[in-house]
């Protein structure tokens, strides 16, 4: 069993689901046009993973491998739902914002991913902070990409629209990629090097 | 063996779908009554431009009536009027309506006629006009659609429903005539309407809304 500590750094960076394992792309790229919308899908997808994993977790040893999609299909869709008439209740405004892209969640293969991957095979507590961890990653990307994407966008209008998008996300991965790899690089060059300078 | 494992996973099914239906209406029953507020709500702040200065009491989600085409109002498809009332007297119709004239694609207006035949107000609810020109419809842009407040059939004359242009009394917004004068047309045609069906559209029983069942 991983500490709580590596399991963050899984989430957040190694396995990201957005930029690591570039699931859920389509609301990712659609609804990140500020901050506000990254957030706002950003909770929502978070809140659905926690739960699907939570449930799926709970009723893991009842579910037969024949019958597994159809019954993530039905958590997620119920908890979507859910979620869905919560954030109308509670945050209309937010919901009016991001409209279909929180139905669309269902079809957020990140969390069926999660279910496939490791809520059907582990405890629930294990589970849920596996949701937690790999939905706090998605969320931060949506947010970050959000950031950047309203920011941007005063300058150089094309960063608002679809193909800013890919952009973007191409932008972070690349980044990602580049700071993974001068860290490689740094690791290997200088043993001798202290490690708080490492974590930089 | 087989049939067995048919009849297991049938259960489960059938086991989980009753656990998730249960959530569902449980979270339904939790924020029905909250969600129809903010609907309700919702929609009167949408509608707050067209009722400046109009006093009313009554319920406008629920007043909510369909004219179906065809009407004589602008648009092919059918309109949607919500009427206000003060002590169950009419005080006002507002017709969301499309005028399909515009330079690009049809723009959805919402227009407040007072009972008197005055305008209370016209609003853009969706266009697609050039930005920078025809799109100061919208309020937020420009102050060129409030010249109608408190304007009427008597004021100006018939023939002065047109813009500067075609020789009427309304300014158009410059270099976006084609929208100036969709709009004009939309807002009188509306109350040519209004003043030959005054009775009927207060008179007409609103929609079964469902979002209203309880």
């Amino acid at each position: 069993m991983t500490s709580l500590g590596e399991r963050f750094k899984a989430g957040l960076w190694y396995e990201n689901p957005g930029l690591v394992q570039l699931l859920g792309l389509c609301p990712l790229l659609a609804v990140t046009t500020t901050v506000a919308n990254g957030l706002g899908l950003g909770i929502a997808t978070l809140s659905v993973m926690v739960l699907s994993n939570t449930l799926v977790s709970a009723v893991r040893r009842w579910i037969q491998p024949e019958i597994r999609i159809p019954m993530y299909v039905l958590i997620i869709a119920s908890l979507v739902t859910c979620t869905e008439l919560v954030f109308k209740a509670w945050i209309p405004v937010l919901d009016r914002s991001l409209g279909i892209f929180i139905p669309l969640i269902v079809t957020n293969c990140a969390i069926v991913a999660r279910a496939e991957v490791f809520a059907s095979r582990n405890a629930v507590v294990a589970s849920i902070i596996d949701g937690f961890v790999m939905g706090t990653g998605f969320a931060l990307l949506l947010i970050a990409i959000g950031a950047f994407r309203e920011l941007v966008s005063t300058a150089w209008l094309l960063a608002a629209l679809p193909p800013g998008a890919f952009f973007s996300l191409a932008l972070a991965v690349a980044a990602k990629n580049a700071i993974d790899s001068r860290r490689a690089n740094r690791e290997t060059d200088s043993v001798t090097e202290p490690a708080g300078q490492l974590e930089r | 063996m087989r049939d067995a494992t048919v009849t297991r996973s049938g259960i489960t099914l059938t086991a989980m779908a009753a656990l998730c239906t249960a959530l569902v209406a449980f979270t339904h029953e939790l924020t029905d009554e909250r969600i129809a507020d903010n609907e309700r709500a919702w929609l009167e702040q949408s509608l707050q431009p067209v009722l400046e200065g109009v006093e009313f009491d009554s319920d406008l989600t629920a007043s909510r009536t369909t004219i179906p085409a065809p009407h004589g109002l602008p648009g092919a498809d059918a309109a949607i009027v919500y009427r206000a009332f003060q002590d169950t007297t009419p005080v006002a119709a507002l017709f969301a309506v499309t005028a399909r004239n515009g330079y690009s694609g049809p723009i959805r207006l919402l227009i407040g006629v007072r009972a008197d035949g005055r305008i209370s107000g016209v609003h853009a609810l969706s266009h697609r006009e050039t930005p920078g020109l025809g799109d100061r419809i919208d309020r937020s842009k420009s102050d060129w659609i409030e010249q109608f407040a408190g304007r009427s059939l008597a004021d100006p004359a018939t023939t002065g429903w047109r813009i500067t242009r075609d020789g009427g009394d309304f300014d158009q917004m410059t270099g976006a005539s084609v929208t100036s004068r969709a709009v004009v047309g939309a807002v009188s045609e509306t109350l040519l309407y209004f003043e030959s069906n005054k009775q009927g559209v207060f008179a007409r029983p609103a929609d079964q809304a469902e979002v209203l069942a309880e």
